[in-house]
């Protein structure tokens, strides 16, 4: 039988994938946004397990929510990322720096 | 003990998509990654199938299997990106990304406990209630959550409208034509009626 725990740790090693994609990538801001669905996703798996085993809808309805926002959120990161590269050729983090003083 | 199909297959998909964002974070080429990055959401999926979640499951295979992650490659074959440099720094983040990773892992699995092993799901709360898991969602959503459900379209349509300015360039000296400012064009816009004084041809003797 499958338990609340099972999907748990399944959300949980999602979660610390996603953070150690974020430490080994830093450059890459393409898998940086992947590594932040990741993120969104392992939250949902918990989000859906605990509607599931707590009865309690609210917990689906607020997956529906991240989900419109990851959407909104990645639609507008991927055009501000074209927008970087057309304007400065670069997609690596460390060269985006102009705002340093 | 019994053979438990649900638990086998949760275990499956649970390898596959554990497997699956390992190899997001690590392959070189980004479109490998976002092609990861697909079957990561269609395993979880699979998982939230189980969890009797129907209408989110499909939900997550359109949006972001069907959208999101078209976007993704859209845009990662548009860019030319030079890969070398984005790799370096690899190797040497790799440890304390995993320490700090794993720390966390541990943390959580230790916050969850293994007593919660033993808690088996209660019944599934839709079929108590006697209707499907998406009436069950609806009832929920355009009820209780009728407002932030109207917010949520609000933002989806500044999204839209946000994407488009974003990425809207007006190039100069490209040679396109504008349907707009050719059918709207007058007489007076391309001829100019000059008004002057009649002349007489000058007698010069040129001819005799």
């Amino acid at each position: 039988m499958i338990t609340l725990a099972h999907f748990l740790t399944l959300g949980a090693i999602l979660f610390c994938i996603a953070i150690a994609g974020i430490f080994i990538n830093r450059k890459n801001v393409i898998v940086l946004l992947m590594a932040i669905e990741l993120m969104l996703l392992a939250v949902n798996t918990n989000f859906v397990a605990f509607s599931r085993y707590l009865g309690d809808p609210s917990g689906q309805v607020f997956v529906f929510f991240i989900l419109t926002v990851a959407a909104a959120e990645s639609a507008i990161g991927l055009a501000i990322l074209v927008v970087l590269f057309r304007n400065r050729a670069t997609i690596n983090v460390a060269e985006i720096d102009s705002l340093k003083g | 003990m019994t053979f438990d199909f649900p638990l086998l297959s949760f275990y499956l998909f649970g390898t596959i998509t554990v497997l699956a964002a390992l190899a997001v974070i690590s392959v070189r080429n980004p479109v490998h990654a976002a092609l990861c990055l697909v079957l990561t959401f269609f395993s979880t999926a699979c998982t939230w199938l189980l969890a009797d979640a129907e209408f989110l499951a499909i939900a997550l295979v359109l949006v972001y299997v069907g959208a999101v992650m078209v976007l993704f490659l859209f845009v990662v074959m548009m860019l030319d990106i030079d890969l070398v440099p984005l790799r370096e720094g690899f190797v040497r983040a790799m440890p304390v990304g995993l320490v700090v990773a794993v720390v966390m892992l541990v943390e959580m699995l230790t916050l969850i406990g293994i007593r919660s092993m033993q808690i088996p799901a209660p019944a599934e709360p839709a079929a108590a209630a006697g209707m499907s898991n998406t009436a069950w969602l609806a009832t929920a959503l355009f009820s209780q959550f009728l407002l932030p459900f109207e917010i949520a379209a609000l933002i989806l349509t500044v999204a839209i409208i946000a994407a488009i300015p974003l990425t809207l360039r007006r190039r100069v000296g490209v040679k396109t034509q504008h349907p707009a400012q050719q059918v709207a064009v007058t007489a007076g816009d391309r001829v100019r009626i000059v008004k002057m004084a009649s002349e007489k041809p000058v007698d010069t003797g040129a001819a005799r």
